[in-house]
Protein backbone atom coordinates (compact mmCIF):
# COMPACT_ATOMS: atom_id res chain seq x y z
CA UNK A 1 0.00 0.00 0.00
CA UNK A 2 1.19 3.58 -1.07
CA UNK A 3 0.21 6.25 1.45
CA UNK A 4 0.44 10.13 0.68
CA UNK A 5 -0.11 13.18 2.23
CA UNK A 6 -0.77 16.14 -0.04
CA UNK A 7 -2.86 19.30 -0.01
CA UNK A 8 -5.50 19.37 -2.76
CA UNK A 9 -4.58 22.75 -5.40
CA UNK A 10 -8.03 22.09 -7.07
CA UNK A 11 -9.19 25.95 -5.35
CA UNK A 12 -7.47 28.70 -2.63
CA UNK A 13 -9.45 26.07 0.44
CA UNK A 14 -6.17 24.09 -0.08
CA UNK A 15 -7.58 20.51 1.60
CA UNK A 16 -5.09 18.68 3.57
CA UNK A 17 -5.62 15.22 1.44
CA UNK A 18 -4.43 11.21 2.26
CA UNK A 19 -4.54 9.19 -0.34
CA UNK A 20 -4.18 5.47 -0.09
CA UNK A 21 -3.31 3.44 -2.91
CA UNK A 22 -4.04 -0.07 -1.98
CA UNK A 23 -2.27 -3.11 -4.09
CA UNK A 24 -5.26 -4.15 -5.81
CA UNK A 25 -4.65 -0.25 -7.93
CA UNK A 26 -7.70 1.12 -5.66
CA UNK A 27 -7.43 4.50 -4.48
CA UNK A 28 -9.06 6.25 -1.29
CA UNK A 29 -8.49 9.59 -0.43
CA UNK A 30 -9.77 11.33 2.58
CA UNK A 31 -9.69 14.99 4.01
CA UNK A 32 -11.34 16.59 1.00
CA UNK A 33 -14.18 18.82 1.20
CA UNK A 34 -16.09 18.51 -1.81
CA UNK A 35 -16.04 16.19 -4.91
CA UNK A 36 -13.01 17.67 -7.04
CA UNK A 37 -10.77 16.74 -3.85
CA UNK A 38 -11.03 12.80 -4.73
CA UNK A 39 -10.47 13.46 -8.31
CA UNK A 40 -7.13 15.41 -7.47
CA UNK A 41 -6.26 12.90 -4.92
CA UNK A 42 -6.63 10.24 -7.63
CA UNK A 43 -4.97 12.09 -10.28
CA UNK A 44 -2.26 13.09 -8.69
CA UNK A 45 -1.17 9.49 -7.15
CA UNK A 46 -1.23 8.13 -11.02
CA UNK A 47 -0.36 11.17 -13.24
CA UNK A 48 0.07 14.48 -11.80
CA UNK A 49 -1.86 17.35 -13.94
CA UNK A 50 -1.68 21.32 -14.01
CA UNK A 51 -3.26 24.19 -15.86
CA UNK A 52 0.06 25.89 -17.50
CA UNK A 53 -0.44 29.68 -17.22
CA UNK A 54 2.03 31.61 -19.40
CA UNK A 55 2.22 34.26 -22.06
CA UNK A 56 3.26 34.19 -25.83
CA UNK A 57 4.59 37.81 -28.37
CA UNK A 58 2.11 39.72 -29.97
CA UNK A 59 2.75 41.83 -33.06
CA UNK A 60 1.07 45.28 -33.19
CA UNK A 61 -0.39 44.66 -30.25
CA UNK A 62 -0.70 47.60 -26.95
CA UNK A 63 1.18 45.34 -25.25
CA UNK A 64 4.17 43.12 -26.07
CA UNK A 65 2.67 39.98 -24.48
CA UNK A 66 -0.74 38.71 -24.21
CA UNK A 67 -0.97 36.02 -21.28
CA UNK A 68 -2.22 32.50 -22.08
CA UNK A 69 -3.20 29.50 -20.19
CA UNK A 70 -3.99 25.40 -20.90
CA UNK A 71 -7.95 24.95 -21.58
CA UNK A 72 -7.80 21.81 -19.32
CA UNK A 73 -4.70 20.40 -17.22
CA UNK A 74 -2.13 19.15 -18.88
CA UNK A 75 0.20 16.23 -17.46
CA UNK A 76 2.88 17.89 -15.17
CA UNK A 77 6.05 16.44 -17.20
CA UNK A 78 5.19 18.33 -20.36
CA UNK A 79 5.08 21.70 -18.74
CA UNK A 80 8.78 22.89 -19.35
CA UNK A 81 8.23 21.44 -23.85
CA UNK A 82 5.32 23.44 -23.67
CA UNK A 83 6.93 26.01 -22.46
CA UNK A 84 9.45 25.76 -25.41
CA UNK A 85 6.36 26.00 -27.60
CA UNK A 86 4.98 29.16 -26.11
CA UNK A 87 8.81 30.99 -26.44
CA UNK A 88 8.69 30.64 -30.02
CA UNK A 89 4.69 31.44 -31.09
CA UNK A 90 3.80 34.69 -31.90
CA UNK A 91 0.56 36.19 -32.57
CA UNK A 92 -0.40 38.85 -34.57
CA UNK A 93 -3.06 41.34 -32.39
CA UNK A 94 -5.84 42.10 -32.19
CA UNK A 95 -6.46 39.26 -29.88
CA UNK A 96 -9.55 38.87 -26.92
CA UNK A 97 -9.83 36.87 -24.31
CA UNK A 98 -10.54 32.88 -25.21
CA UNK A 99 -8.98 32.89 -29.02
CA UNK A 100 -6.98 29.64 -29.38
CA UNK A 101 -3.41 30.61 -30.02
CA UNK A 102 -2.60 26.71 -30.68
CA UNK A 103 -5.02 24.00 -30.40
CA UNK A 104 -4.18 20.38 -29.06
CA UNK A 105 -0.66 21.46 -27.84
CA UNK A 106 1.85 18.53 -27.73
CA UNK A 107 -0.98 15.76 -28.62
CA UNK A 108 -2.21 16.60 -24.82
CA UNK A 109 -5.97 17.12 -25.81
CA UNK A 110 -5.34 21.14 -24.19
CA UNK A 111 -5.85 24.02 -26.17
CA UNK A 112 -3.50 27.15 -25.56
CA UNK A 113 -5.79 29.83 -25.22
CA UNK A 114 -5.57 33.74 -24.69
CA UNK A 115 -6.57 35.02 -21.35
CA UNK A 116 -6.53 38.55 -22.32
CA UNK A 117 -7.66 40.95 -24.90
CA UNK A 118 -4.69 42.79 -26.79
CA UNK A 119 -5.79 45.64 -29.21
CA UNK A 120 -3.69 46.84 -32.15
CA UNK A 121 -1.02 49.20 -31.47
CA UNK A 122 -2.56 52.48 -33.59
CA UNK A 123 -5.72 51.68 -31.55
CA UNK A 124 -6.08 53.64 -28.12
CA UNK A 125 -6.33 51.27 -25.15
CA UNK A 126 -9.71 49.81 -23.91
CA UNK A 127 -10.15 51.03 -19.64
CA UNK B 1 -9.47 73.55 -14.03
CA UNK B 2 -12.97 71.92 -13.97
CA UNK B 3 -15.11 71.48 -11.65
CA UNK B 4 -17.92 68.53 -11.49
CA UNK B 5 -20.18 67.55 -9.20
CA UNK B 6 -21.03 63.49 -9.06
CA UNK B 7 -23.12 61.57 -6.83
CA UNK B 8 -19.96 59.03 -6.33
CA UNK B 9 -16.18 58.95 -7.08
CA UNK B 10 -14.50 55.70 -6.93
CA UNK B 11 -10.20 56.33 -6.36
CA UNK B 12 -8.84 53.15 -8.12
CA UNK B 13 -10.29 50.97 -10.75
CA UNK B 14 -8.74 47.59 -9.60
CA UNK B 15 -10.70 44.54 -8.10
CA UNK B 16 -12.51 46.61 -5.35
CA UNK B 17 -13.06 50.05 -7.51
CA UNK B 18 -15.05 48.08 -10.05
CA UNK B 19 -16.99 45.93 -7.78
CA UNK B 20 -17.58 49.39 -5.80
CA UNK B 21 -18.64 50.96 -9.28
CA UNK B 22 -21.01 48.15 -9.84
CA UNK B 23 -22.89 48.20 -6.27
CA UNK B 24 -23.17 51.56 -6.42
CA UNK B 25 -24.30 51.52 -10.44
CA UNK B 26 -26.96 48.70 -9.16
CA UNK B 27 -28.41 50.74 -6.24
CA UNK B 28 -29.34 53.44 -9.01
CA UNK B 29 -27.02 56.27 -8.30
CA UNK B 30 -26.84 58.92 -11.15
CA UNK B 31 -23.35 58.63 -12.17
CA UNK B 32 -20.28 56.73 -10.96
CA UNK B 33 -16.63 58.03 -11.84
CA UNK B 34 -13.57 56.11 -11.71
CA UNK B 35 -10.47 57.15 -11.22
CA UNK B 36 -7.33 55.32 -12.22
CA UNK B 37 -3.73 56.27 -11.70
CA UNK B 38 -2.93 53.16 -14.62
CA UNK B 39 -2.76 53.22 -18.66
CA UNK B 40 -5.71 50.76 -18.02
CA UNK B 41 -8.30 49.54 -15.24
CA UNK B 42 -8.20 45.99 -13.59
CA UNK B 43 -5.34 46.84 -10.94
CA UNK B 44 -2.85 44.25 -10.06
CA UNK B 45 -5.36 41.79 -12.14
CA UNK B 46 -3.56 42.63 -15.35
CA UNK B 47 -0.08 41.06 -14.35
CA UNK B 48 -1.56 38.03 -12.16
CA UNK B 49 -1.53 35.96 -15.22
CA UNK B 50 -1.57 32.58 -12.96
CA UNK B 51 -5.26 30.71 -12.48
CA UNK B 52 -6.98 30.56 -9.33
CA UNK B 53 -9.23 33.70 -9.55
CA UNK B 54 -13.37 33.35 -9.56
CA UNK B 55 -14.24 30.58 -7.56
CA UNK B 56 -16.40 32.36 -5.13
CA UNK B 57 -17.10 35.77 -7.40
CA UNK B 58 -17.80 33.85 -11.08
CA UNK B 59 -17.93 30.11 -9.87
CA UNK B 60 -15.31 29.55 -11.98
CA UNK B 61 -11.49 29.31 -12.11
CA UNK B 62 -10.01 32.31 -14.05
CA UNK B 63 -6.81 33.98 -14.61
CA UNK B 64 -5.92 37.77 -13.40
CA UNK B 65 -6.92 39.49 -16.85
CA UNK B 66 -9.65 36.86 -17.89
CA UNK B 67 -11.49 38.02 -13.99
CA UNK B 68 -10.61 41.50 -14.66
CA UNK B 69 -12.28 41.41 -18.44
CA UNK B 70 -15.33 39.75 -16.73
CA UNK B 71 -15.59 42.63 -13.84
CA UNK B 72 -14.92 45.06 -16.77
CA UNK B 73 -17.96 43.61 -18.71
CA UNK B 74 -20.05 44.14 -15.79
CA UNK B 75 -19.15 47.57 -15.35
CA UNK B 76 -19.58 48.15 -19.08
CA UNK B 77 -23.31 47.21 -18.70
CA UNK B 78 -24.07 50.06 -16.75
CA UNK B 79 -24.22 53.35 -18.67
CA UNK B 80 -24.09 55.49 -15.62
CA UNK B 81 -20.46 54.33 -15.03
CA UNK B 82 -17.26 56.36 -16.26
CA UNK B 83 -14.08 54.41 -15.71
CA UNK B 84 -11.35 57.52 -16.71
CA UNK B 85 -7.26 56.15 -16.50
CA UNK B 86 -3.82 57.76 -16.35
CA UNK B 87 -5.53 59.60 -13.62
CA UNK B 88 -3.33 60.98 -10.52
CA UNK B 89 -5.39 62.09 -7.13
CA UNK B 90 -3.52 65.18 -6.14
CA UNK B 91 -5.44 66.17 -3.08
CA UNK B 92 -8.43 65.58 -0.96
CA UNK B 93 -10.02 68.25 0.61
CA UNK B 94 -12.43 66.70 3.23
CA UNK B 95 -13.96 69.94 4.96
CA UNK B 96 -15.02 71.00 1.93
CA UNK B 97 -15.53 67.29 0.10
CA UNK B 98 -13.50 68.24 -2.59
CA UNK B 99 -10.93 66.03 -4.70
CA UNK B 100 -8.33 67.55 -7.01
CA UNK B 101 -7.42 65.19 -9.77
CA UNK B 102 -4.74 65.86 -12.44
CA UNK B 103 -4.61 64.13 -16.13
CA UNK B 104 -3.99 64.76 -19.53
CA UNK B 105 -7.35 66.82 -19.30
CA UNK B 106 -5.80 68.92 -16.99
CA UNK B 107 -7.04 69.73 -13.34
CA UNK B 108 -10.24 68.32 -12.70
CA UNK B 109 -12.00 69.32 -9.37
CA UNK B 110 -14.64 66.91 -8.31
CA UNK B 111 -17.01 67.23 -5.92
CA UNK B 112 -18.50 64.06 -5.19
CA UNK B 113 -21.64 63.15 -2.65
CA UNK B 114 -19.31 60.17 -1.81
CA UNK B 115 -16.34 58.73 -2.16
CA UNK B 116 -14.96 55.39 -2.27
CA UNK B 117 -11.15 54.73 -1.25
CA UNK B 118 -10.22 51.70 -3.06
CA UNK B 119 -6.49 52.49 -3.89
CA UNK B 120 -5.23 48.78 -3.07
CA UNK B 121 -1.76 48.30 -1.35
CA UNK B 122 2.22 48.63 -2.27
CA UNK B 123 4.84 46.00 -1.46
CA UNK B 124 6.80 46.12 1.25
CA UNK B 125 10.37 47.84 0.31
CA UNK B 126 13.69 46.46 1.35
CA UNK B 127 14.21 49.31 3.83
CA UNK B 128 11.66 47.42 6.21
CA UNK B 129 14.01 44.80 7.03
CA UNK B 130 17.66 45.87 7.73
CA UNK B 131 20.27 43.71 5.84
CA UNK B 132 24.03 44.05 6.12
CA UNK B 133 25.85 44.14 2.62
CA UNK B 134 26.15 46.66 -0.50
CA UNK B 135 23.58 47.79 -2.64
CA UNK B 136 23.87 46.43 -5.70
CA UNK B 137 21.17 46.26 -8.52
CA UNK B 138 19.03 43.24 -8.82
CA UNK B 139 17.11 43.66 -5.83
CA UNK B 140 13.42 43.88 -7.11
CA UNK B 141 9.93 43.66 -5.19
CA UNK B 142 8.32 40.20 -6.24
CA UNK B 143 5.40 42.56 -8.09
CA UNK B 144 8.12 44.65 -10.02
CA UNK B 145 9.02 41.44 -11.17
CA UNK B 146 5.79 40.17 -12.27
CA UNK B 147 5.24 43.21 -13.94
CA UNK B 148 8.45 42.91 -15.62
CA UNK B 149 7.79 39.55 -16.62
CA UNK B 150 3.96 39.22 -17.60
CA UNK B 151 3.57 42.86 -19.05
CA UNK B 152 7.09 43.86 -20.26
CA UNK B 153 8.59 41.15 -21.57
CA UNK B 154 11.58 41.56 -19.46
CA UNK B 155 13.58 39.18 -16.82
CA UNK B 156 14.80 40.87 -14.17
CA UNK B 157 17.72 38.32 -14.18
CA UNK B 158 18.88 34.66 -14.52
CA UNK B 159 19.77 33.39 -11.33
CA UNK B 160 17.63 34.40 -8.41
CA UNK B 161 16.38 33.89 -4.77
CA UNK B 162 13.71 35.11 -3.50
CA UNK B 163 13.23 36.44 -0.26
CA UNK B 164 9.56 35.64 1.77
CA UNK B 165 7.18 33.44 1.24
CA UNK B 166 4.26 35.16 0.57
CA UNK B 167 1.55 34.36 -2.40
CA UNK B 168 3.71 36.58 -4.57
CA UNK B 169 6.81 35.31 -4.14
CA UNK B 170 5.37 31.26 -4.14
CA UNK B 171 3.63 32.45 -7.80
CA UNK B 172 6.97 34.03 -8.82
CA UNK B 173 9.44 31.50 -8.36
CA UNK B 174 7.62 29.36 -10.60
CA UNK B 175 6.76 32.09 -13.11
CA UNK B 176 10.35 32.89 -13.10
CA UNK B 177 11.35 28.81 -13.35
CA UNK B 178 8.92 28.27 -16.16
CA UNK B 179 10.71 31.59 -18.30
CA UNK B 180 14.39 29.31 -17.58
CA UNK B 181 15.19 31.93 -14.85
CA UNK B 182 17.29 29.38 -12.03
CA UNK B 183 15.40 30.29 -8.54
CA UNK B 184 17.64 28.65 -6.07
CA UNK B 185 15.84 28.92 -2.82
CA UNK B 186 12.92 30.33 -0.80
CA UNK B 187 13.56 32.09 2.24
CA UNK B 188 11.11 32.52 5.21
CA UNK B 189 12.17 34.22 8.32
CA UNK B 190 9.02 32.30 9.98
CA UNK B 191 8.77 28.48 10.76
CA UNK B 192 5.67 28.46 8.62
CA UNK B 193 5.60 29.92 5.14
CA UNK B 194 3.53 33.10 4.33
CA UNK B 195 1.29 32.23 1.19
CA UNK B 196 -1.48 29.47 0.82
CA UNK B 197 -0.60 25.87 0.95
CA UNK B 198 -1.82 24.88 -3.06
CA UNK B 199 1.06 27.50 -3.76
CA UNK B 200 3.73 25.96 -1.94
CA UNK B 201 2.88 22.30 -3.71
CA UNK B 202 2.46 24.01 -7.21
CA UNK B 203 4.69 27.03 -7.22
CA UNK B 204 7.74 25.11 -5.21
CA UNK B 205 7.72 21.35 -4.88
CA UNK B 206 6.73 20.68 -8.75
CA UNK B 207 9.85 22.38 -9.19
CA UNK B 208 12.05 21.29 -6.67
CA UNK B 209 12.96 24.68 -5.79
CA UNK B 210 14.05 24.64 -1.52
CA UNK B 211 11.73 26.19 1.08
CA UNK B 212 13.91 27.61 3.51
CA UNK B 213 11.52 28.42 7.04
CA UNK B 214 13.15 30.41 9.91
CA UNK B 215 16.04 31.96 7.73
CA UNK B 216 16.97 35.20 6.72
CA UNK B 217 19.27 37.31 4.13
CA UNK B 218 22.12 38.20 6.51
CA UNK B 219 24.08 39.88 3.70
CA UNK B 220 23.94 41.06 0.14
CA UNK B 221 26.80 41.81 -1.70
CA UNK B 222 27.91 42.74 -5.51
CA UNK B 223 29.58 45.50 -7.27
CA UNK B 224 27.23 47.03 -9.50
CA UNK B 225 25.20 44.04 -10.09
CA UNK B 226 24.26 41.78 -7.17
CA UNK B 227 26.43 38.46 -6.90
CA UNK B 228 26.09 36.72 -3.62
CA UNK B 229 22.95 36.69 -1.02
CA UNK B 230 24.18 35.33 2.25
CA UNK B 231 21.31 33.47 4.70
CA UNK B 232 21.12 32.03 7.85
CA UNK B 233 19.07 30.37 10.10
CA UNK B 234 17.11 32.04 12.98
CA UNK B 235 16.66 30.95 16.57
CA UNK B 236 13.59 31.11 18.45
CA UNK B 237 13.84 35.29 19.12
CA UNK B 238 14.78 35.78 15.46
CA UNK B 239 18.17 36.52 16.04
CA UNK B 240 20.83 34.68 13.05
CA UNK B 241 22.82 31.62 14.69
CA UNK B 242 26.63 31.59 13.70
CA UNK B 243 27.49 29.24 11.54
CA UNK B 244 24.48 28.14 9.94
CA UNK B 245 25.14 30.47 6.81
CA UNK B 246 24.61 29.72 3.11
CA UNK B 247 26.06 31.24 -0.13
CA UNK B 248 23.92 31.85 -2.87
CA UNK B 249 25.69 33.13 -6.11
CA UNK B 250 22.95 34.97 -8.05
CA UNK B 251 22.24 38.03 -9.89
CA UNK B 252 18.76 38.74 -8.55
CA UNK B 253 16.93 38.50 -5.42
CA UNK B 254 13.18 39.09 -5.31
CA UNK B 255 11.66 40.45 -1.90
CA UNK B 256 8.15 39.35 -1.45
CA UNK B 257 7.49 40.60 2.11
CA UNK B 258 4.16 41.36 2.32
CA UNK B 259 1.76 44.86 1.43
CA UNK B 260 1.02 47.52 2.96
CA UNK B 261 -2.38 49.35 2.66
CA UNK B 262 -2.09 52.36 0.27
CA UNK B 263 -3.34 54.75 2.80
CA UNK B 264 -1.13 57.56 3.43
CA UNK B 265 -3.15 60.28 0.93
CA UNK B 266 -5.84 59.77 3.80
CA UNK B 267 -3.90 59.95 6.88
CA UNK B 268 -4.76 63.31 7.89
CA UNK B 269 -8.61 63.07 8.12
CA UNK B 270 -9.10 59.10 8.48
CA UNK B 271 -8.72 56.08 11.14
CA UNK B 272 -5.93 54.45 10.03
CA UNK B 273 -4.83 51.26 11.94
CA UNK B 274 -1.60 52.55 12.89
CA UNK B 275 -0.58 48.64 12.80
CA UNK B 276 -1.33 47.31 9.55
CA UNK B 277 -2.08 51.09 7.94
CA UNK B 278 -5.52 49.83 6.66
CA UNK B 279 -8.24 51.91 6.25
CA UNK B 280 -10.41 51.63 9.59
CA UNK B 281 -13.88 50.99 7.96
CA UNK B 282 -17.48 49.60 9.52
CA UNK B 283 -19.55 46.32 7.79
CA UNK B 284 -21.14 48.70 5.03
CA UNK B 285 -17.32 49.87 4.42
CA UNK B 286 -17.48 53.07 5.54
CA UNK B 287 -14.75 54.88 7.07
CA UNK B 288 -14.80 57.04 10.02
CA UNK B 289 -15.98 59.91 8.20
CA UNK B 290 -19.50 59.42 6.90
CA UNK B 291 -19.34 60.51 3.25
CA UNK B 292 -15.87 58.71 2.75
CA UNK B 293 -16.14 54.37 2.18
CA UNK B 294 -12.90 52.29 1.65
CA UNK B 295 -12.93 48.38 0.37
CA UNK B 296 -10.15 46.43 -0.86
CA UNK B 297 -6.50 45.96 0.14
CA UNK B 298 -6.62 49.70 1.12
CA UNK B 299 -8.50 48.67 4.44
CA UNK B 300 -6.83 44.81 5.10
CA UNK B 301 -5.03 42.87 2.88
CA UNK B 302 -7.42 40.03 1.66
CA UNK B 303 -6.31 36.58 0.36
CA UNK B 304 -8.86 36.50 -2.58
CA UNK B 305 -9.80 38.28 -4.93
CA UNK B 306 -13.15 37.69 -4.79
CA UNK B 307 -13.53 38.97 -1.45
CA UNK B 308 -11.89 42.02 -2.40
CA UNK B 309 -14.60 42.64 -5.42
CA UNK B 310 -17.19 41.32 -3.06
CA UNK B 311 -16.41 44.06 -0.27
CA UNK B 312 -16.08 46.83 -3.09
CA UNK B 313 -19.80 46.05 -4.09
CA UNK B 314 -20.80 46.50 -0.70
CA UNK B 315 -19.08 49.86 -0.19
CA UNK B 316 -20.49 50.61 -3.16
CA UNK B 317 -24.37 49.64 -1.81
CA UNK B 318 -23.91 51.42 0.82
CA UNK B 319 -22.21 54.89 -0.28
CA UNK B 320 -24.92 54.74 -3.00
CA UNK B 321 -27.51 54.72 0.03
CA UNK B 322 -26.14 57.04 1.83
CA UNK B 323 -26.10 59.18 -1.72
CA UNK B 324 -29.99 58.80 -2.37
CA UNK B 325 -31.03 58.90 1.65
CA UNK B 326 -28.64 59.86 4.23
CA UNK B 327 -28.30 56.36 5.47
CA UNK B 328 -26.07 56.51 8.84
CA UNK B 329 -27.63 54.13 11.14
CA UNK B 330 -26.18 53.42 14.84
CA UNK B 331 -22.94 51.50 14.46
CA UNK B 332 -21.30 49.16 17.46
CA UNK B 333 -17.47 48.25 17.97
CA UNK B 334 -16.48 45.07 16.26
CA UNK B 335 -13.47 43.98 19.13
CA UNK B 336 -10.41 41.86 19.13
CA UNK B 337 -10.44 38.67 21.35
CA UNK B 338 -7.94 36.25 21.75
CA UNK B 339 -5.90 35.12 19.33
CA UNK B 340 -7.24 37.26 16.77
CA UNK B 341 -4.18 39.03 14.92
CA UNK B 342 -5.85 40.90 12.23
CA UNK B 343 -10.00 42.18 11.91
CA UNK B 344 -11.80 43.27 9.84
CA UNK B 345 -14.23 45.16 9.89
CA UNK B 346 -13.93 47.61 13.21
CA UNK B 347 -17.14 48.64 13.42
CA UNK B 348 -20.49 47.28 12.77
CA UNK B 349 -23.51 49.23 11.15
CA UNK B 350 -27.27 48.09 11.79
CA UNK B 351 -28.65 46.76 8.46
CA UNK B 352 -25.91 45.56 7.06
CA UNK B 353 -24.63 41.82 7.24
CA UNK B 354 -21.68 41.22 8.92
CA UNK B 355 -18.74 39.70 7.06
CA UNK B 356 -16.01 39.25 8.92
CA UNK B 357 -12.56 38.98 7.67
CA UNK B 358 -9.72 37.66 10.24
CA UNK B 359 -6.06 35.88 10.36
CA UNK B 360 -5.23 34.18 13.18
CA UNK B 361 -2.25 35.77 15.75
CA UNK B 362 -0.01 31.71 15.84
CA UNK B 363 -0.49 28.39 14.03
CA UNK B 364 -2.91 26.67 15.40
CA UNK B 365 -3.96 22.64 14.97
CA UNK B 366 -7.20 23.69 16.06
CA UNK B 367 -9.63 26.37 17.52
CA UNK B 368 -13.20 27.32 18.21
CA UNK B 369 -14.19 31.02 15.82
CA UNK B 370 -16.67 32.87 18.15
CA UNK B 371 -18.41 35.69 17.13
CA UNK B 372 -20.20 37.30 20.42
CA UNK B 373 -22.71 40.42 20.94
CA UNK B 374 -23.08 40.71 24.44
CA UNK B 375 -24.42 37.11 25.61
CA UNK B 376 -25.95 36.33 22.20
CA UNK B 377 -23.48 34.17 20.25
CA UNK B 378 -23.45 34.86 16.95
CA UNK B 379 -21.46 32.15 15.67
CA UNK B 380 -19.39 29.59 16.84
CA UNK B 381 -17.53 26.81 14.76
CA UNK B 382 -14.31 24.58 15.20
CA UNK B 383 -11.50 25.10 12.18
CA UNK B 384 -8.75 22.88 11.91
CA UNK B 385 -5.18 23.75 10.92
CA UNK B 386 -5.53 28.23 11.39
CA UNK B 387 -2.76 29.91 10.48
CA UNK B 388 -2.33 33.54 9.98
CA UNK B 389 -1.18 32.91 6.37
CA UNK B 390 -4.39 31.96 5.32
CA UNK B 391 -7.13 34.18 6.13
CA UNK B 392 -10.90 33.16 7.58
CA UNK B 393 -14.12 34.33 6.12
CA UNK B 394 -17.36 34.51 8.12
CA UNK B 395 -20.47 35.60 7.26
CA UNK B 396 -23.12 36.90 9.43
CA UNK B 397 -26.98 37.80 8.39
CA UNK B 398 -28.24 40.86 9.33
CA UNK B 399 -31.62 39.19 10.70
CA UNK B 400 -29.29 37.50 13.60
CA UNK B 401 -27.48 40.61 14.70
CA UNK B 402 -29.57 42.89 17.40
CA UNK B 403 -27.49 45.75 19.10
CA UNK B 404 -24.29 46.49 20.81
CA UNK B 405 -20.66 45.40 20.75
CA UNK B 406 -19.38 42.53 19.12
CA UNK B 407 -16.70 40.54 19.92
CA UNK B 408 -14.68 37.80 17.42
CA UNK B 409 -11.94 35.82 19.37
CA UNK B 410 -10.59 32.04 18.60
CA UNK B 411 -10.58 29.59 21.41
CA UNK B 412 -7.96 27.34 21.76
Amino acid sequence: MKVEEMVCIMCPLGCRLVVKQEDNGEINVSGNRCPRGIEYGKQEMVEPLRILTSSVLVLNGDMPLVSVKTNKPIPRRVIMQVMDILKNTKVEAPVRVGDVIIKDVLNTGADIVATRNVERREKSSTT
Amino acid sequence: MKEKSVDILVIGAGAAGLGAAIGAAREGVNEVVLVERDDRSGGVLNQCIHNGFGLHYFREELTGPEYAERIKRIVQQYPNIDVKVEQYVHQIDYRRKEVVVASTEGITVYKPKALIVATGARERPMGGILVPGTRPSGVFTAGVAQRFVNLENRLPGRRAIIVGSGDIGLIMARRLTLEGVEVVAVVERMPYPGGLERNIRQCLKDFNIPLYLSHTVVGIYGRERLEEVVIAQLDESFKPIPGTEKRFKVDTLILSVGLIPQSTLFKDFLKIDPWTKGIVTSSSGRSSLNWIFAAGNCTVIYDLVDWVTEEGTVAGKFAAMYVKNSWEPAKFFVEKGQNVGILFPSWYEEGTNLNIYLRVKKPMEEGTIRVKQRNNLLYSKKHLNLSPSEMISIKIPESKIGSGDILVEVVE
